[in-house]
């Protein structure tokens, strides 16, 4: 009970912290926004830890954040071994592949309103098929390795790159492609020097949507049929086993991993779309 | 028709067809505009001024009549890189820089690198922007930011300047100042200038002949030729000369104007 009443006490007192962090100087500083949320970061995992320990909650319901934290430093070598297959092989090529494919398409079908009316709409219905459906059929087809979940990955991302690529590329004002026209450009270049750009936050949307979406992909498609490695497969088996802080882990993983391929992505945009006002 | 002529139009018909009913746009719109003039077109919205100007620029296809840009069709022009146009927004794209953005028509067209280099740095000068070559659009005032949009327009050495109201959204003050570097400009590179406003002052001030318009159907119902000097201090707007100028386009323009609808 003692410990149950230490996280009160810690609750308040970050809170507390922050608010004043918050309402201090240091606000506006680079400090002061990094420190907001590592104290709230560090206070939850204190505060579970503390709730964990004080009300005696068994191991399979939640472990506690040391206990992960243990079970994650012996096990780095299948956490690694489990993130490379999943993450690495499946996630990042599935990513790749599909968001150059839904790229190109989204071209085609913006040259031809043939496509746009033949395609756009094959896209939404492959987009509103449930993942557990599609991913059985995909790893018949494509073997329990990591291809199987690359092509996972590919059907998730392909939509909202489409989509995203597709309204970019009508996203220039009347104005500006009279311009181009006044200096008799081709289509290329109008293409390149004029509607690839602007189409570029809309992209950057579709890319950044996309990149959680993969490693959800990539894992849940684990659950179907994979070799003696992934993380969804030892997310799975280890549920099996009763070995939480190992699922646990392996969340930690997915999280960091997720948040990091984000991070890249939305470094990138702010390099490519540095122009637009969101950005400046 | 002449072979002085840089622009000359005959019985110009244009008419767009909308979802409720045609509009006549132009109607018997005869011009001629000799080269080194500069030409303004005045008149009220929906008077067809900017239409003249794209159908000049082949932006639009008349639907009767005959166009000629020194001699040739609009299109023809256009590929031979004869006019530049500068729009009411400068549209600069805002991912290039004051730079880029002037090189893009010429990137194009494809320049060599050092011809571009060369180019950009004239006519940046010449709209008193050099300095800010790597500055990006947002970054200027909206004067500017036109003062770029004339530069790309001016970029490629065309000998016809097609402007669009391109001061219609700046202050009077940033306005009279652009006039007067825009006669300058004009004076020293002897390009002819078509030049779309809605102030009388500055179709006086600019132009060597005023065109003045009325909507509804979109044509002619004056033209003016000014008797003002070529050399023209920004207090000439004060003169009798200029004033009498000002009250004949008012005048043609109320004459045009039909209040009843």
């Amino acid at each position: 009970m003692t410990l149950f009443l230490a996280a009160l006490v810690l609750w308040m007192a970050a809170w507390w912290l922050n608010t004043r962090i918050a309402g201090s100087s240091l606000a506006s500083s680079y400090v002061g926004r990094t420190a907001v949320p590592v104290v709230f970061g560090l206070s939850v995992l204190a505060i579970w830890e503390l709730v964990v320990r004080g009300l005696d909650v068994p191991q399979v319901i939640l472990p506690a954040p040391t206990v992960i934290a243990e079970t994650f430093a012996s096990e780095t070598g299948t956490l690694w071994i489990d993130f490379r297959q999943t993450a690495l092989k499946g996630a990042i090529s599935g990513y790749v592949i599909g968001c150059l494919a839904a790229f190109a398409v989204a071209l085609a079908i913006d040259r031809s309103t043939f496509l746009r009316h033949g395609l756009l709409p094959i896209g939404g219905f492959v987009a509103a098929l449930p993942i557990v459906g599609t991913a059985p059929i995909l790893v018949n087809w494509f073997g329990f390795d990591w291809q199987s979940k690359a092509a996972v990955v590919v059907v998730m991302v392909f939509f909202p790159i489409l989509v995203n690529t597709v309204q970019g590329l009508a996203d220039t004002a009347a104005m500006q492609r009279d311009l181009m026209r006044t200096y008799s450009a081709s289509y290329w270049q109008t293409l390149l020097k004029l509607r690839l750009p602007a189409a570029m936050p809309f992209v950057f949307n579709g890319l950044k949507i996309a990149t959680t979406l993969a490693l959800i992909g990539a894992i849940v498609a684990e659950y179907f049929g994979s070799p003696t490695r992934g993380m969804g497969f030892r997310i799975s088996t280890s549920v099996g086993t009763l070995e939480l802080a190992m699922v646990w882990s392996e969340i930690a993983v997915a999280a960091l991993a997720g948040t990091l391929f984000y991070g890249a992505v939305t470094l990138v945009e702010r390099w490519v779309t540095f122009w637009h006002p969101s950005q400046r | 028709m002449s072979q002085a002529a840089a622009i000359e139009a005959k019985n110009l018909d244009l008419t767009f067809e909308t979802g409720d009913g045609s509009i006549q746009a132009l109607q018997d719109v005869t011009l001629e505009i000799g080269k080194g003039e500069f030409v303004s077109f005045i008149g009220p919205s929906g008077c067809g001024k900017t239409t003249f100007l794209r159908v000049v620029a082949g932006l639009e296809t008349p639907t009767g009549g005959e166009v000629r840009v020194n001699g040739t069709s609009p299109d023809e022009a256009r590929r031979d890189r004869a006019y530049g146009y500068v729009f009411q927004e400068a549209g600069l794209y805002p991912w290039r820089t004051i730079a880029g953005n002037v090189r893009l028509p010429l990137e194009i067209m494809g320049y060599s690198k050092s011809e571009m280099a060369d180019r950009v740095n004239r006519v940046l000068e010449l709209v008193e922007l050099s300095g800010f070559e790597n500055k990006h659009p947002w970054q200027l005032s909206g004067g500017m930011q036109q003062r770029a949009s004339i530069a790309r327009a001016l970029a490629f050495d065309a000998d016809i300047l097609l402007m669009d109201e391109p001061f219609g959204a700046l202050d009077e003050i940033v306005r009279d100042h652009l006039n007067e570097q825009l006669l300058g400009l004009w004076d020293h590179t002897g390009k002819t200038i078509g030049f779309v406003t809605h102030s009388i002052p500055e179709a006086v001030y600019l132009s060597t002949r005023i065109v003045v318009m009325s909507p509804r159907p979109g044509r002619i119902t004056d033209i003016i030729d000014n008797p003002l000097p070529r050399k023209r201090p920004l207090d000439i707007r004060d003169t009798p000369e200029f004033l009498e100028v000002a009250q004949r386009i008012r005048k043609g323009l109320r004459a045009g104007q039909s209040y009843g609808d």
